[in-house]
């Protein structure tokens, strides 16, 4: 429930007590904010109170009389609209001309109300008036945060790319102080950390390249249909390398065909980064299974691992912006923490949805549930 | 006798770097990567002298090992370092009374670690 404040300004007595009593039991609700309002009000009979009003009190709205006794309702409108001023008015005169109507939208009012009016009439000007106001006030909040976002993705980001390069300058400082002697294979191991930094700092780029070519719509689609099963097994032989070296087996439980309208490297770049998670994040001889099923409207398709799992509150995080689950099971895991989010953010160019299980010590699975017909609903 | 330095950081290379640097400097090095091994070297008490990051698990993890370290054996050297100075523009440093009372470290370093100044005040704090 949030109260707006609104300022009423008329010289007839009647008319300010009835305004006020018709907005002091008026509420109404915003769908768009999913909000309730109510009023707490303020009264006057004159303009150069009004004005005081306004400075001290800062109202959200104003109903202002378009006759007052000394200064009138223009001058008063013109003294209290500013750059910054939030505030909407509405002008109601006896006196309705279109003249009047336009001086006073010229000058700032954002509606007006003509004498005599119902209290039902009130309330709609009114409602129209706050829903303007805050709808404004919503849209700058939402800027603000994206500005608060952007900036901490670049000082994360920063934080990212810098701790790679820091590694990788150490390393080198020891090989140019030849700290370890004049052999070069006493330096292997040092060189192999800094390839394994650079590997993972190039890794990131190009994670952060595919990031920002698909949120900023860049990435031009190609939507065709294509076999699922065979994108699948193409990312199957990508992940093999991988998988060997862990001793991580990967099994392909359908191997029936499966068409759907997709982009080929959209499904590629899904299935490329839940295998290699499944392999990474797995133990030595674990298994990762891949299981699909195409039913009437969607597609579905699953992976799941035998690896270290995850908490429910690392799960919570999973799909944000440079989140990696640190612990001691994976400080040896190297990872830009942008895959999953890639992901998700291909996942929803589908209309799709990213559901996980995932149980400490015991495995994870991912699915993921694609409609059929929401490729292309997004050109 | 060569003597033996702790340094605890969750960072596997910088480990790996200031192993190297210190083992070239004819120094003895310990390494725990996280809170739990550097507890259990604590309790061994097989150190001369120790370096800790301030930032393990937990953001304050060095203030409590420099701590746990300090109430086995007051006079042992303790380092922080940190990379949070640079970053975030909180600044740690022990020099007033006041200070060394409740951070219980000997000295303060930023990191990247100049390793001179590393030796210089490792020495210093061991004469």
């Amino acid at each position: 429930m949030n109260e707006l404040k609104a300022l009423i300004v008329d010289d007839e007595k009647g008319m300010r007590l009835s305004m006020q009593k018709t907005l002091e039991r008026y509420e109404f609700t915003l769908e768009d904010v999913e909000n309730e309002f109510t009023f707490k009000t303020r009264i006057t009979a004159t303009g150069e109170e009004a004005i005081q009003i306004v400075e001290e009190w800062q109202p959200d709205l104003m109903l202002l009389d378009y006759k007052l006794p000394k200064i009138s309702g223009l001058e008063v409108l013109e003294e209290v609209t500013t750059e910054e001023s939030e505030m909407v008015t509405v002008m109601v005169t006896a006196y309705a001309s279109i003249e009047t109507a336009i001086s006073a939208i010229k000058q700032g009012a954002f509606d007006f109300l003509a004498k005599p009016f119902e209290p039902s009439e009130l309330r709609s000007t009114v409602k129209k008036a706050c829903k303007n106001l805050i709808l404004a006030r919503e849209v700058r909040k939402l800027e603000e945060e994206k500005r608060r976002v952007r900036f901490e993705f670049l000082s994360v980001l920063a934080h990212e790319l810098k701790a790679p390069i820091n590694a990788v300058e150490g390393y080198l400082g020891i090989l140019s102080d030849r700290v370890l002697g004049e052999k070069i294979e006493e330096y292997d191991h040092i060189v192999d950390r800094s390839m394994v930094r650079v590997h993972g700092m190039k890794k990131m780029i190009e994670d952060l390249l595919d990031l920002t070519r698909i949120e900023s719509g860049q990435k031009k689609r190609e939507l065709e249909i294509y076999n699922i099963t065979e994108i699948i097994k193409h990312s199957i032989e990508t992940a093999l390398p991988q998988a060997d070296e862990k001793d991580v087996s990967i099994h392909l439980h359908n191997d029936e065909d499966i068409e759907m309208e997709c982009d080929e490297s959209e499904i590629g770049i899904i299935m490329n980064n839940l295998l290699s998670n499944a392999v990474k994040y797995n133990e030595k001889g674990g298994q990762v299974d891949i299981d699909t099923e195409e039913r009437k409207n969607e597609v579905v398709i699953s992976v799941s691992d035998t690896g270290i799992g995850m908490s429910e509150e690392e799960q919570e995080k999973l799909f944000e912006e440079f989140t990696r689950i640190k612990n001691k099971k994976t400080k040896e895991i190297q990872g830009s923490g942008l895959g999953l989010s890639i992901l998700q953010k291909i996942v929803n160019l589908y209309e799709g949805n990213i559901e996980v299980e995932s149980e400490p010590g015991e495995g994870t699975e991912f699915t993921v549930i694609l409609p059929k017909d929401s490729g292309s609903s997004e050109e | 006798m060569s003597k033996t330095i702790l340094v605890v950081d969750d960072d596997y290379d910088f480990l790996e770097q200031t192993k190297i640097r210190l083992q070239s400097q004819g120094f003895e090095v310990i390494t725990a990567e996280n809170e739990e091994e550097a507890e259990t070297l604590i309790e061994e008490n097989n150190f001369d002298a120790a370096i800790v990051d301030i930032m393990l698990e937990n953001d304050d993890a060095g203030f409590i090992l420099a701590y746990k370290i300090k109430s086995k054996n007051q006079d042992k050297p303790v380092i922080i370092i940190s990379a949070v100075t640079k970053e975030t523009g909180l600044d740690f440093d022990a020099e007033t009374e006041e200070e060394k009372s409740w951070i219980k470290a000997d000295t303060f370093l930023s990191k990247p670690i100049r390793y001179e100044q590393l030796y210089n005040e490792l020495n210093k704090l061991m004469d």
